[in-house]
């Protein structure tokens, strides 16, 4: 069953037009992987979706519910998280008051903070640290944390391993694995072999255009074809 | 390798100034250098009353344009419109309760000063509100525009003042309880500037607490660092915006209330020549930072009031030397919100 539609979007940034009719359609459940090179449009896919850059054309459709005109807001509201590539933690509020702004109504729900403590051990340790103290690896953890401490229907998440030392990308795997049997994720990533192991459908987008869709494991049989869509062997 | 050897010496200095309070310290070293140059006592502590007082005067009218520059990039120029109008409004009601304000009741004097502060507040609270949402909205991300505006809408309100209130200066009445000294030995300390700090240290009190201690205040702070995150995670930030720009065109309006109370005398030019003043305690302080613009405050009003004492011809430039001093030590303003 659809989750999100994304019918035939076109997004400009100032007078850049990036997005030229992108459509895609994430269903619920497991993670959709949208890969691409460098500038290819994926963040700005994710942006569009957020209402923080708006579509000039098309339409996205969560649930059913058309969001053109809605503010981030409201969007963030029907369910949906935004985990930025910048990770947008708020460095001079502590751990603990990230999370709390994440909340609905300034209360944890302790069962949730339990499963975030035991995804993400550090968090629990730093808990009254202020964020900019933290290592990037945690602060990706604490982006993570803030878009589960409240139940959500999709995530979005961008390049969450980008920078990211080995033993965090690792622990950044389980965790997305864990958030997945409940959410559905939408990730932009550009770590193959991190996609590849969490991905169930996913989409190739190449300057502005989608040019593939289908499911992760097909691809992943694909050498040929990840060659010529995202030169993996060229890097 | 000397250079070095000398940093690691300065490296226990450092860390034991930063446990005692780091730049917090500052005005404390201001008064101690300025005790040693005045030599006299009495005069010192008449001078450092005074600086604390007008300190907290400029924390009333600059605290808002920290929050408002600092939270929503807004360059405000119209702020001081709010300072003239709190000042005029204020004015107003005092003189229209001239009745209570003369009575020999503290209580009626009390409640006229209470009604005058109300007044130019609730003013704040509207214009802060119509400001916000005719002439800032549009102007959003565009600093240039935002001058612009602001700008011509100071210029606007100040001919508004004149049409209301006229071009000559007016007369602000104090109340009795509000006039006169305190003697201490050979010390008098007015009780109006007494008055004022009290007032100012409760506002500060109050903002503290709604910043960090409130969860609006920690949207506000989330804000200052990254609207959009703010937005993401599901807060309109525009409609937190229009209240911070009442709080601060609120704040604005009692600091000018407070200012006319303290002049007695006062001019429609008011507003646009504590301008300055209030940009030099904002930049000081750091953007954004209600700590950060007390701190700027209070070592605007203590080294103005010294260096007048001191060095009267440098008394002008004082403020100017200062802001010059602390930008080179630190490029952005003693305790920013965000570094």
């Amino acid at each position: 069953m659809s989750l999100l539609s994304l019918n035939a979007i076109e997004t400009a940034i100032g007078q850049y037009a990036v997005l030229h009719q992108v459509s895609l359609e994430v269903c619920e459940g497991g993670v959709f992987v949208l890969l691409g090179r460098n500038g290819a449009g994926k963040t700005t896919t994710l942006r569009s979706i957020m209402g923080l850059w708006r579509p000039s054309a098309g339409s996205v459709v969560f649930q059913g519910q058309d969001m053109r005109g809605l503010h981030t807001a409201e969007i963030a509201r029907l369910g949906i998280a935004y985990v930025p590539e910048s990770m947008g933690i708020f460095g001079g509020l502590t751990v603990e008051e990230n999370l709390i702004l994440a909340t609905r109504n300034g209360r944890f729900d302790q069962e949730r903070l339990k499963r975030i403590w035991q995804l993400f051990p550090a968090l629990e340790r730093f808990w009254s640290k202020q964020a900019w103290s933290l290592s990037g690896g945690q602060k990706q953890m604490l982006s993570v944390a803030r878009a589960i401490i409240e139940p959500r229907k999709l995530i979005l998440v961008d390049e969450p391993t980008k920078g990211l030392a080995p033993a965090i990308v690792d622990a950044m795997m389980e965790a997305f694995r864990d958030i997945s049997q409940t959410t559905t994720i939408l990730l932009v990533e550009q770590n193959f072999e991190f996609a590849k192991s969490l991905g169930r459908d996913m989409a190739v987008i190449e300057d502005g255009r989608v040019v593939h869709t289908g499911s992760m494991a097909d691809f992943a049989r694909d050498t040929a074809l990840q060659n010529r869509l995202l030169s993996l062997s060229a890097s | 390798m000397g250079q070095t050897q000398q940093e690691g010496a300065l490296e226990p200095l450092k860390s034991t100034l930063q446990r005692l309070g780091g730049v917090n310290l500052l005005p404390f070293a201001v008064a101690v250098i300025a005790f040693v140059l005045i030599g006299a006592p009495s005069s010192w502590v008449t001078l450092t009353v005074a600086g604390l007082a007008m300190g907290m005067m400029l924390f009333l009218m600059a605290s808002g344009l920290s929050l408002i520059f600092g939270l929503m990039d807004v360059l405000n120029f119209g702020h001081s419109a709010f300072i003239s109008f709190g000042a005029f409004v204020a004015a107003s009601v005092l003189a229209w309760l001239g009745g209570w304000l003369g009575a020999d009741s503290l209580v009626l004097n009390a409640l006229a000063v209470f009604c005058a502060f109300a007044a130019a507040i609730l003013f704040g609270l509207a214009g802060g509100w119509f400001f916000e949402v005719v002439i800032i909205k549009p102007v959003y991300r565009d600093h240039l525009r935002q001058i612009l505006i602001t700008m011509g809408a100071l210029i606007v309100a100040e001919q508004m003042i004149l049409a209301l209130w006229g071009g000559s200066p007016m007369t602000v009445p104090r109340p009795a309880f509000l006039t006169g000294s305190i003697l201490l030995g050979d010390v008098a300390i007015e009780v109006y500037r007494i008055f004022a700090f009290l007032l100012g240290l409760a506002v500060y009190l109050a903002l503290y607490w709604l910043l960090n201690r409130s969860r609006l205040g920690l949207l506000i702070r989330a804000g200052v660092e990254d609207r959009e995150m703010v937005e993401a995670l599901g807060f309109r930030i525009d409609r937190l915006f229009v209240g911070v720009f009442m709080l601060g065109s609120a704040l604005a309006a009692l600091g000018g209330a407070m200012w006319a109370g303290y002049e007695t005398l006062i001019t429609p030019a008011l507003g646009g020549q504590m301008m300055i003043v209030v940009f030099i305690v904002v930049i000081i302080g750091g953007l954004g930072s209600v700590e950060g613009t007390l701190l700027g405050a209070i070592m605007v009003g203590l080294v103005a009031n010294y260096v007048g004492f001191l060095a009267p011809k440098l008394a002008l430039a004082s403020n100017m030397l200062l802001m010059m001093a602390i930008l080179m030590w630190r490029p952005n303003g003693l305790r920013p919100a965000v570094t």
